[in-house]
């Protein structure tokens, strides 16, 4: 007996470039048919500036574009509220309130999957986040056991994938690629800049490739503990690779308006000068032009090479 | 006693309240210069490009305190996920790579780290007991209280009264009188004479007056260099306004849980909040649409949003605020401030809200 499939939409934007394979999983084991929206595309950035406050940052924006995409072509579309991701810290507020700033802008007809992600207290609370989906969809709680158990092993091993990635340093330069995932492996949004830069031989480091420990160590480095997940993260790694004797430059990619990226960056700037190492600030937003991202680019990685050859690096 | 020359950021009338709290326990108090176009100039150079606008405004504070001898700044700290928690660090690095010799004494907030707190309550009043901090404390709450309410008396007065210029000359000399007092005899004088000179202003009671509520973020509401002034232009047209935040119920709120007799608390705000802001999410977002909903309830004409640029909190507000709006029947009007804000511009729209406002309210008189 073949009974539908309820059909879930992940906008492909946002922590979908973190935890994909654990939703994937996750919903998949509960039997639902999971639709990915298509990469983003100069249409989907138009639709989610026009249905956005012209304040928020361009991630936000590429999201709601994304949702307009899924629209009504499935059952839900999933727009958690992800309040805490680790113990005693935030995302940022955009993220706190993304359900709500959907729910009240785009049109009523797109049903949105929302539920609280909160693992401020205890990270065991996203037992809670996988309850309320199972009541939604109606699944018995061992099965929702089941399928969150699966998930978290099948994201654990992903992420041990990324950091074997990470070991895989060819001969040239290395640049540290520092910018939260939403803006590093969206091609559209940062103009394909990974592949650009393998392109041209150079190796790219990302803080997928830092292992958690060592950046939660040089994290907490910091006189005050960053009340940000992911602006920590950030620091972490990128205080690490600015250590990195491999590592010849850093690059630092940030959406215009991120409220946490302009402090973080300020932070991992003013390191790098005190250290030594060069450093690209890239500002992306909904104007951001390819030719002048090349331009920088080029001149940069021209400047590094220079001083690799001058053994200065 | 220590050589430490105490510097804090501006924020509208604050000073008063952190000067009534530190001199009586002997501490040398360093003001900055009121803020100005030369204090922004400074702390833009110096800041982020994208920090909010009052990191900036800070910054400019502190230089120009520097350059009067001030050599430790007291700031506020915090919890996240408004950036406002983590002012204080950004500003230390950019004020050592910068050359200013600060010592920076950082109270966070009392929920998490109580002991610190302690300890640098301790590190600013040195030897004064626990006693003589607590008698501070009463002191430069009251001289809050007084310059609150005196506020709220103005706001009131301010589109009723035949001489508008005189009243603003007697509310100046009041903040200066109440930062004057030194004993609580001498308060409750100013007190009294206050009340008095008041009473004398020549007013309309009968006045039909347009009532705008403002919200926003708690910056740039209390500061009036940063918000153009914006409650007094209003009063000037003929708007009767109330601000969702005020220092002493903010206090109230955060540092006395909401203890304190007779102050408003924000509780109803978050609960009228949160059908369309289910969770906090920082700064005074929440509070800003659940104000909204209540002041519309309250039979308010209008509501203007006040926030800095790229502030987050808000910006989710500012989504979600015209629907609220076109919900309650509540005209609303978002105005967010930077550096490059013009004043031309803030009085243009705000004539075009009144004006707005006014017809709309003049048609529903007729339809009647």
């Amino acid at each position: 007996m073949n009974k539908n499939r309820i059909k879930v939409g992940i906008p492909r934007a946002l922590l979908y470039h973190t935890y994909y394979p654990m939703w994937k999983t996750f919903f998949e084991e509960l039997d639902c048919q999971i639709v990915v929206s298509e990469p983003t595309s100069k249409v989907t950035l138009d639709k989610g500036v026009k249905n956005t406050v012209d304040e928020a940052c361009l991630p936000v924006k590429a999201f709601v574009g994304h949702v307009l995409e899924l629209g009504s072509k499935v059952d839900w579309v999933f727009v958690p509220r992800l309040i805490s991701v680790e113990e005693r810290t935030y995302i940022c507020p955009k993220f706190l309130g993304l359900p709500d700033m959907i729910k009240h802008t785009l049109p009523s007809e797109i049903p949105i999957l929302e539920v609280d992600v909160n693992l401020y207290r205890r990270k065991e609370d996203i037992w809670k986040t996988a309850w309320d989906i199972g009541l939604k969809f109606k699944v018995t709680p061992v099965k929702v056991w089941r399928a969150l158990q699966k998930s978290l092993v099948i994201w654990r091993l992903h992420c041990e994938a990324l950091l074997e990635e990470g070991k895989d340093l060819k001969k040239g330069l290395t640049i540290a690629l520092i910018g939260h995932p939403y803006n590093l492996y969206d091609e559209y949004i940062n103009m394909n800049l990974i592949k650009r830069l393998k392109n041209n031989g150079i190796n790219v480091i990302t803080p997928e490739h830092v292992p958690e420990p060592i950046i939660q160590e040089y994290a907490a480095r910091l006189p005050k503990k960053l009340f940000w997940s992911m602006g920590k993260t950030l620091i972490g790694s990128a205080y690490h690779l600015i250590e990195h004797p491999q590592v010849d430059g850093m690059i630092h990619i940030a959406a215009f308006g991120c409220g946490p990226d302009s402090f973080t960056g300020e932070l991992i700037e003013r390191r790098c000068r005190r250290l030594g190492k060069p450093i690209l600030n890239l500002n992306l937003d909904e104007h951001t032009g390819e030719a002048g991202i090349v331009t920088r680019l080029e001149a940069f990685i021209d400047m590094l090479e220079w001083r690799k050859s001058q053994c200065l690096g | 006693m220590s050589r430490m020359k105490i510097t804090f950021p501006h924020m509208g009338n604050m000073y008063i309240t952190v000067k009534a709290l530190l001199e009586p326990l002997g501490v040398k108090v360093v003001i900055p210069p009121k803020t100005n176009k030369a204090t922004i100039t400074k702390g833009v150079q110096t800041s982020p490009e994208f920090a909010c606008l009052p990191l900036k405004v800070n910054m400019g504070n502190f230089m120009e305190a520097y350059k009067e001898g001030a050599n430790t700044i007291l700031m506020a700290g915090g919890i996240g996920p408004c950036r406002f928690g983590y002012y204080a660090q950004i500003q230390r690095e950019i004020l050592g790579d910068l050359g200013y010799e600060f010592d920076m004494v950082v109270l966070e907030p009392p929920e998490k780290h109580i002991g610190e707190l302690f300890v640098n309550i301790k590190k600013v009043t040195g030897q004064t007991s626990w006693l003589r901090i607590y008698q501070a404390l009463k002191f430069a709450w009251q001289k809050l209280l007084l310059v609150d309410t005196l506020e709220k008396e103005i706001f009131r007065y301010r589109p009723r009264v035949k001489d508008f210029d005189a009243l603003e000359k007697f509310y100046n000399k009041g903040l200066a009188a109440i930062d004057a007092a030194q004993s609580y005899k001498e308060l409750s004088s100013v007190r009294k004479n206050l009340w008095r000179e008041l009473s004398s202003f020549e007013v309309d009671w009968e006045k039909q007056c347009l009532k705008i509520a403002l919200v926003g973020e708690i910056y740039v509401l209390l500061d009036d260099y940063i918000n153009f002034d914006i409650a007094r232009k209003l009063g000037r047209m003929g708007v009767e306004v109330d601000r969702s935040i005020f220092l002493s119920e903010w206090v109230n709120e955060h540092l006395f849980k909401g203890l304190l007799p007779g102050i408003k608390s924000s509780n109803h705000a978050h609960l009228a909040a949160r059908p369309w802001i289910k969770t906090f999410i920082g700064g005074h977002g929440q509070e800003t649409v659940g104000h909204t909903v209540l002041y519309s309830q309250e039979g308010y004409d209008g509501v203007i949003q006040l926030a800095p640029f790229t502030c987050m909190p808000e910006i989710v507000a500012q989504s979600i605020l015209p629907k609220v709006s076109a919900l309650h029947g509540i005209p609303t009007l978002s105005i967010i401030v930077d550096e490059h804000s013009g004043e031309a511009g803030l009085v243009t729209r705000l004539e075009a809200f009144i004006d707005l406002i006014s017809r709309k309210n003049y048609q529903r008189r007729e339809v009647i």
